[in-house]
């Protein structure tokens, strides 16, 4: 590990953030003791993708701007994410700062909490206790250690039990400027028969070596229904880090829209814990790789109720000198009787240079379970490329139709519509 | 684009891999006229259309090809599309994810080029219309093109682009195969509407069961990589009822396929 590099924070510059923001006692604890096993823990192990040279640990966590006053003064970069007029529900983060939040009447009417992370730890400090690093541990690597030391942002959301949120929740979360960070961390309550939606998105600005290095961690209760879609647009100067994490109790129902559109090199783990019998975890997930970038992108699911069934659908195009690992990890643990988890992999390589490799992987551990798996790793058909032309489509058209043909399966499922068009928009960025 | 469509091969020759398969072929289309060219299997029909439209597959050796006195072999694929030619195709690919309608629309907007796209609505009425024609259900526009598509609907869906695309050199590969009368009998109306004075066909076929629908002005026999005889519409139904016997006789062929050393 980069024991060697001087870093720009301690544990003063952590206590002093954290008294600024009036976080409680036991927060700072936390901070703390992640800045000691941060010290302490060696990089998660990742498949065919050696990290040690990325940048994981060299930033200036606590960067901080203004925050606006009205939704219109929000940056460009911003506006063209969202519908800002349209939207009720949405905060924005910039660096370590909160630049805009505004909730509806109707949702605090409906007893949902959607607020910033440090407003929560000061707001309603005691759920967020009950809920925060139970999903996904502080100590389980570096990263989660270093990212529970320098958390500078996020979102809280509650659903209380049998509410039925109808209108997507949407965050978008910007980063900017040399050596910034952007570390959120977004808990998600779902209480007994509840349901809800939540969209976010990232995007950067200007900067040289910045970070991100964010955890979603999600509590699906009994009969609720999550929905988190995500979709990234990091430069190639932002180094990725994200790790997101369900746990689903019975009857209830996770579904992940994931769009890894990073231009940098990015490091996803995406996982469903299906603890209550019959509970459902869907995942659908696209990348595409372009540059020199490299990513290692992971979709797991852990089936331990009886059931159980998981669907995982990942698709990547890979181009340019990119190189792309994708993992899909079904593992269903003994007692998980009728349990069913499939996924699929498929690579569409348009480039010599760069790589994709589909590693799918089961780990059964009871008898009684129906598990599936594809993968697929292919170029463009030549005889597609000429039927295409030959109805007097140019080359690069027809690649294009291909390409956009081959992840709208994906895309054309996702359920919130302004999603599926970001997603579009973030296709067309990166493939343009 | 002159007034009358006029396509002119002139003694082509064309290969796959090593193996010479188009040994000098000529013909001449021009707007107005049906050519059908028909053949036993092996004699390098498909060949023909499949090197007109440029698939990459075929290398051309020797010939020359003119549309409207322009070099079509200089042209790519999608050149030669837009120079007004059109290959209803025996084998059209399945491209997952594309829905018909979208890949019409772009085949339409790369056809009229940047700032003359066709308006949605107007495209949904025109699209609409030529489905009904080609009896075609509604949901045809919304499916990926050609995927899970039976063999019938593939043609139908040739059909449909060739309507909707307007070419002036409308090349049919075995339209026909694997279609039944019905089937047979409304790709023919389609094709049969589009019949007019600005727009030549080349119809490949093995069987003279579609010419009963679409009368041909010309008949061509391939054997051997290059058209052997011609006639009107009297040497198909020859053909049909004495098959090709007679003419390898005549000849003096024993091996009508591209087999053979010539």
């Amino acid at each position: 590990m980069s024991v060697d590099v001087q870093l720009r924070f301690d544990s003063e510059a952590i206590t002093q953030y954290s008294k600024a923001n009036q976080e409680p006692a036991w927060f700072l604890e936390k901070r703390l003791a992640g800045l000691k096993a941060a010290g302490e823990l060696a990089l998660p192990a990742l498949e065919k993708t050696k990290i040690d040279k990325w940048n994981t640990v060299d930033f200036d966590p606590f960067q901080t701007t203004a925050k606006v006053a009205a939704a219109n003064e929000l940056s460009d970069l911003v506006k063209a994410q969202i519908d800002v007029d349209s939207v009720k529900n949405l905060l924005v983060q910039k660096n370590a700062s909160t630049v805009f939040q505004a909730v509806s009447d109707e949702l605090k009417a409906q007893g949902v909490i959607f607020t910033t992370f440090a407003d929560a730890l000061q707001t309603h400090g005691d759920l967020v206790q009950k809920y925060l690093l139970n999903v996904i541990a502080l100590d389980e690597h570096k990263l989660t250690a270093l990212h529970t030391a320098v958390v500078n942002g996020g979102v809280f959301l509650y659903v209380p039990k049998n509410v039925e949120v109808d209108v997507p929740l949407q965050a978008v979360y910007e980063i900017a400027g040399d050596n910034a960070l952007l570390a959120p961390h977004v808990l998600i309550v779902a209480e007994t028969n509840s349901k809800v939606t939540y969209v976010d998105t990232y995007v950067s600005g200007e900067g040289k070596s910045m970070v991100a290095n964010s955890l979603v961690e999600v509590y699906v209760g009994a009969g609720a229904s999550v929905q988190v879609a995500s979709v990234r647009s990091l430069s190639v100067d932002v180094h990725d880090y994200s790790f997101r994490r369900a746990t689903v109790e019975r009857d209830g129902k996770m579904e992940w829209i994931l769009g890894e559109m990073n231009d940098g090199n990015t490091v996803a783990n995406n996982t469903t814990i299906l603890k209550g019998t019959a509970s459902i975890a869907e995942t659908k997930s696209i990348s595409v790789g372009t540059g020199s970038q490299r990513q290692n992108l992971t979709s797991q699911v852990q089936h331990i109720g009886t059931h159980t069934e998981s669907d995982m659908v990942s698709k990547a195009v890979m181009t340019d000198e990119a190189v792309s690992i994708l993992n899909g990890i079904t593992k269903i643990e003994k007692g998980a009787e009728k349990a069913n988890g499939v996924q699929a992999e498929n690579i569409l390589m348009l480039s010599d240079k760069s790589r994709g490799d589909a590693n799918p992987i089961l780990l059964i551990d009871e008898d009684d379970v129906k598990a599936g798996h594809a993968a697929s790793v292919g170029r463009f058909s030549e005889e597609s490329i000429f039927y295409l032309m030959s109805r007097g489509i140019s080359r690069q058209g027809a690649e294009r139709l291909i390409i956009l043909g081959f992840l709208e399966p994906v895309v054309a499922e996702i359920p919130v519509e302004e999603v599926k068009n970001r997603l579009r928009q973030a296709l067309e960025r990166k493939l343009g | 684009m002159t007034a009358v469509p006029h396509l002119q091969i002139k003694n082509l020759r064309a290969k796959i891999e090593d193996k010479e398969i188009l040994k000098g072929l000529n013909l001449e289309i021009k707007g107005g006229e049906v050519h059908a060219i028909m053949g036993p299997n092996g004699t390098g029909k498909s060949t023909l259309a499949s090197t007109l439209m440029g698939h990459p597959k075929y290398e051309v050796t020797d010939g020359e090809v003119l549309i409207n006195d322009e070099d079509l072999l200089e042209m790519a694929v999608d050149e030669r599309a837009r120079a007004g030619l059109f290959l209803a195709m025996q084998y059209p690919s399945e491209i997952s994810g594309v829905t018909n309608s979208d890949f019409l629309r772009s085949a339409i907007n790369a056809r009229r080029g940047e700032g003359n796209e066709i308006s949605l609505m107007k495209f949904i009425r025109e699209m609409d219309k030529k489905m009904n024609t080609l009896e075609m259900d509604e949901s045809f526009s919304h499916r990926y093109l050609n995927e899970g598509f039976s063999g019938g609907e593939k043609k139908r869906n040739e059909i449909l682009q060739m309507m909707l695309l307007e070419p002036a050199i409308c090349i049919l590969d075995e339209i026909d195969s694997g279609l039944d009368i019905d089937a047979l009998k409304i790709v023919a109306a389609g094709v049969n509407e589009m019949r007019s004075a600005d727009r030549g066909f080349l119809i490949i076929t093995h069987y003279q069961r579609l010419l009963n629908y679409v009368k041909p002005d010309f008949v061509h026999v391939m054997m051997q990589g290059r058209i052997v005889k011609s006639g009107g519409p009297e040497l198909a139904e020859r053909l049909e009822a004495e098959g090709y016997d007679w003419i390898k006789e005549e000849l003096g062929i024993e091996d009508e396929t591209v087999n053979a050393n010539v």
